[in-house]
């Protein structure tokens, strides 16, 4: 006699959270393996949004690989471009003039910025808290239409030059940027009287994705991510670059490593970004904003591994040069990529809705995993 | 047989449900623009602006739309019952408003008029029965679909509705304690008599029931089984067009019923505020022929609109429940409250009244 | 460095600074022994694994396989090179930090480097299926896997196919087609 299977004998389930998704961020397909609704195991699928950017730069000279770099992660794109220009400086041995390096910190920190804001709107939205969607975005807005008014672009901004800057501030950029920090930090105010003491937020974020620091740092973790958990390493301080070593700003450092110390970690570095941004605004020296870098370049044969502290964690760039026009080998360290390693550890054991929670905090760009 | 029975036991009720039944139609339409205004609003956004002056027209336009859709009717569905799963569960919302006074008594040609459908002595045990019918029809609306994940999206919501019912019955005893009747009529009279809206005399028993409420009706923050960020689509995942839609006039009349119910029992009902007090009568308009009446359908309105308001708020305001969270507090917090108030009012009762 | 140069004698090859950054060259033999001295010694104390890669060198067919490594409480780099040859595989290190579980899954996607002892070594960006390695220096940028494109997307996309032949006979060479 056959055995006749209903939906209740199965004490597994195998489902795939397809990569369309309304709350998965751009395409990934996580399959789970879930007994009723605690999850068992899961498995990333990634490389849906693969392009090559690799190969890319193998065939592109150095300075034409900057754009295809903002395509990456196409939310902080101005990370990446600093990051890029950087190790390419340094192979040089150039360094940019001190007007276009402040204005480099300047505009990767309002990138830092619209890349948290992005982050809480999306995770609130994953969880059900609709309205501070909305509100993220009309401050993205504003930061928004000053890229353009500087650049001309909004998301993929291809700001910096190797050497410097290629655009001179606009008239109107101090007024314009200092009305915007004035009441930004009332804003970040308003968005933690939604969730921060909600009693629903704190229920569905408190102890879910729980990663303790000795495990974070063994699963190269990075970034806001890793500092929640209650490790202090960032970029900017341990390593400084740029201008940040002239900077005051604090980093903030969580506790548990829970997604409710994540967030409170992105909230204050949004605070502190706003703070670095008064101090560049304050402290932008005139001059040059463009170093002498000769028009073709032909960086020395070797190879450098430089690293920033982008919105999402450590990113690195690793290039090997053979003294030709184009690199020999361009190496992107991805710090989602690393990052979404660690959504395995953190989600055996809770249920289904907070793989979506986890997913949320751990703050993933495709484009940038998939490069 | 005489036409004085005819009128009084036919054409009058005939004429109140008609009114009843427009006027709680046009509500529900009117819920599907309020709610896309109000959300936009609070979100520094207009909302639909374009069908007439500031969108007011797009109720009308909605429904045109939904009538004109295609018709789908999945293969593998079971035909009458895919069709009749949504008007099980939109009717019941409806008929709860049988019971509930819209206003006082009144002259008119000589007849006396009462402004509710019917008096019946087991008002309150009607309604909760009739809503548990209600959820028969999203049961049966995911099962019906043939398919794994609306299956599980219709017992998730039809396990989280059963569990708030309980808790939504303990927490009307405690008005029911101090009326003595299941009559809403009789509650709105009662409370015309003391002077004071039960929400006074049984502030922990409203809380729980509009909590409770809130999850019967699948609202945020426990729409979580509807959410569509989840995996689990939801029992209306093969609905579309125009059943699609009675599924969703049925969840606005269900809100409609459920502020019905706790304006009637801890708020007065038609009643104005202070009923008793002396100075305040001319919000009655005594003065005005049809006057007591329509006071009465004025504040009655005016309360429910209140608590339709406060259920988009919420609703765009907070976060969402995950699934055993929500049924965590149906059970361990508001059920074991409820007992407690039953109690505490049972002894205040007793000692007291 | 001298400690690790102590210990690890006959596999060191030769230490270099370019540009201020530190690069010590090892043969590729105990390479997990030698990375896990670097996570545990007091010394050094390289407890995140900041990146792993491969460069591809043609001209002696050969991968170089590159460890950047990080010492949170120290704060000081390292980057860690061996050579193998196109056909030999290596130790994995996913032992030593988990990091490297997604990091080698990478390289064997992008350059067929063969790691031993990994747990799940699958292709991670690449769908299973497909015939090829693109980062190889040998892989043009317009090459496709004509046949995966003809199979799953039903079009012929006219690429030239990347045709893998064992340029050595060697028993354990890496072909395309594992």
């Amino acid at each position: 006699m056959s055995k006749t299977e209903t939906l209740f004998d199965a004490s597994e389930l195998t489902v795939s959270m397809g990569p369309q998704h309304p709350s998965t961020h751009g395409v990934l397909q996580v399959k789970l393996k879930l007994d009723g609704e605690r999850v068992l195991d899961l498995e990333c699928v990634i490389g849906f949004l693969h392009r090559g950017v690799e190969k890319l730069g193998e065939v592109q000279t150095w300075g034409q690989f900057v754009p295809t770099l903002d395509r990456m992660d196409y939310i902080a794109a101005v990370s990446n471009c600093l990051g890029y220009c950087e190790t390419v400086e340094k192979m040089l041995g150039v360094t940019a003039p001190p007007r276009a390096q402040y204005i480099r910190v300047l505009m990767t920190e309002l990138n830092r910025i619209t890349s948290h804001l992005l982050w809480l709107g999306t995770h609130a939205i994953d969880l059900g808290a609709i309205t501070t969607f909305l509100y993220c975005f009309r401050e993205r807005e504003e930061i928004l239409k000053i890229f353009e008014n500087y650049c001309g672009a909004r998301l993929t901004t291809h700001m910096f030059r190797i050497g410097g800057t290629q655009y001179e501030l606009y008239e109107g950029f101090h007024d314009q940027v200092r009305k915007f920090i004035a009441d930004f930090p009332k804003k970040v105010d308003e968005y933690e009287t939604l969730l921060t003491e909600n009693r629903i937020w704190l229920d569905r974020t408190k102890n879910v994705g729980v990663i303790s620091a000795k495990d974070a740092i063994d699963l190269g973790l990075t970034g806001p991510a890793l500092r929640g958990s209650g490790v202090n390493f960032d970029l900017r301080k341990a390593k400084p670059y740029c201008v940040y070593n002239e900077l005051d700003f604090d980093v903030p450092v969580g506790e548990v490593g829970d997604t409710y110390d994540r967030y409170l970690v992105r909230m204050e570095e949004m605070r502190q970004s706003a703070r670095i941004v008064t101090q560049a605004l304050d402290r932008i020296p005139d001059g040059p904003i463009m170093a002498k870098v000769s028009k073709i370049i032909k960086p020395p044969v070797g190879d450098i591994y430089h690293s920033i502290e982008s919105p999402k964690g450590e990113l690195g760039y690793y290039l090997v040069s053979d003294g030709a026009t184009c690199a020999y080998r361009a190496r992107v360290r991805p710090p989602s990529f690393v990052n979404l390693q660690s959504l395995r550890k953190m989600c055996i054991g809770h249920m289904v809705a907070d793989v979506v929670a986890v997913i949320g905090t751990l703050d993933i760009v495709l484009g940038e995993i998939d490069r | 047989m005489d036409v004085n029975w005819l009128i009084d036991n036919v054409l009058i009720p005939l004429i109140k449900i008609g009114i009843v039944f427009g006027a709680l139609s046009g509500v529900v339409a009117l819920m599907t623009l309020a709610e896309r205004k109000v959300a936009a609003f609070i979100q520094v956004r207009l909302g639909p602006m374009r069908v007439g002056p500031h969108g007011i027209l797009q109720p009308i336009a909605d429904g045109i739309k939904l009538m004109l859709k295609e018709d789908i009717l999945p293969a593998k569905a079971d035909p009458l019952i895919f069709t009749m799963a949504p008007v099980i569960a939109l009717v019941p919302a409806f008929i709860v408003f049988c019971v509930i006074p819209f206003g006082p008594q009144f002259q008119l040609f000589g007849k006396t008029i009462s402004l509710h459908i019917a008096d019946l002595n087991i008002g309150v045990l009607y309604v909760l029965s009739i809503s548990s019918i209600g959820i028969l029809g999203i049961i049966l609306g995911g099962w019906a679909s043939n398919s794994k994940y609306p299956l599980m999206g219709a017992l998730r919501s039809a396990a989280q509705m059963v569990s708030y019912e309980v808790a939504l019955g303990f927490s009307i005893m405690g008005v029911l304690m101090i009326t003595g009747s299941l009559s809403l009529v009789e509650i709105v009279n009662k409370q015309k008599e003391y002077g004071w809206w039960f929400v006074f005399l049984q502030p922990l028993g409203f809380i729980l029931f509009f909590v409770c409420g809130i999850a019967e009706t699948n609202r945020a923050p426990f729409d979580l089984p509807e959410a569509e960020s989840e995996l689990v689509a939801g029992f209306h995942t093969e609905y579309s067009g125009f059943r699609f839609s009675l599924y969703f006039l049925a969840e606005y009349a269900n809100m409609i019923a459920i502020s019905g119910m706790a304006v009637t029992l801890f708020f007065g009902g038609w009643l104005r505020p202070f009923p008793n007090v002396a100075f305040l009568s001319f919000l009655d308009l005594p003065f005005l022929a049809l006057g007591p009446a329509l006071a009465g359908i004025f504040w009655f309105g005016l309360k429910v609109i209140i608590f339709l308001y406060c259920y988009l708020w919420f609703r765009w305001t907070w976060p969402r429940y995950r699934y055993d969270q929500l049924m965590k507090i149906g059970w361990q917090w508001l059920l074991p409250l409820a007992i407690v108030n039953l109690i505490v009012t049972a002894a205040v009762v007793v000692l007291f009244l | 460095m001298d400690a690790l140069k102590a210990k690890f004698e006959t596999q060191f090859v030769k230490a270099t600074t370019f540009l201020g950054q530190n690069q010590v060259e090892v043969k590729k033999a105990l390479i997990t022994e030698i990375m896990e001295f670097l996570r545990d010694d007091d010394g050094c104390k390289f407890n995140y694994l900041v990146d792993e890669t491969a460069v591809h060198w043609p001209k002696n067919e050969e991968f170089e396989l590159v460890y950047i490594l990080y010492s949170i409480d120290k704060g000081h780099t390292l980057r860690v090179k061996t050579r193998i040859k196109e056909w030999e595989t290596i130790e994995s290190v996913a032992s030593v930090w988990t990091t490297a579980d997604w990091l080698e899954r990478e390289v064997y996607d992008m350059f067929g480097v063969r790691y031993a002892n990994h747990p799940n070594l699958k292709r991670i960006l690449m769908p299973e299926d497909w015939v090829g390695f693109p980062l190889r220096k040998d892989y043009n940028l317009r090459l496709q896997d004509v046949e995966w494109v003809r199979k799953h997307l039903g079009i012929d996309s006219g690429q030239k196919y990347y045709v893998g032949e064992a340029r050595h006979e060697m028993p354990d060479y890496i072909t395309p087609q594992d």
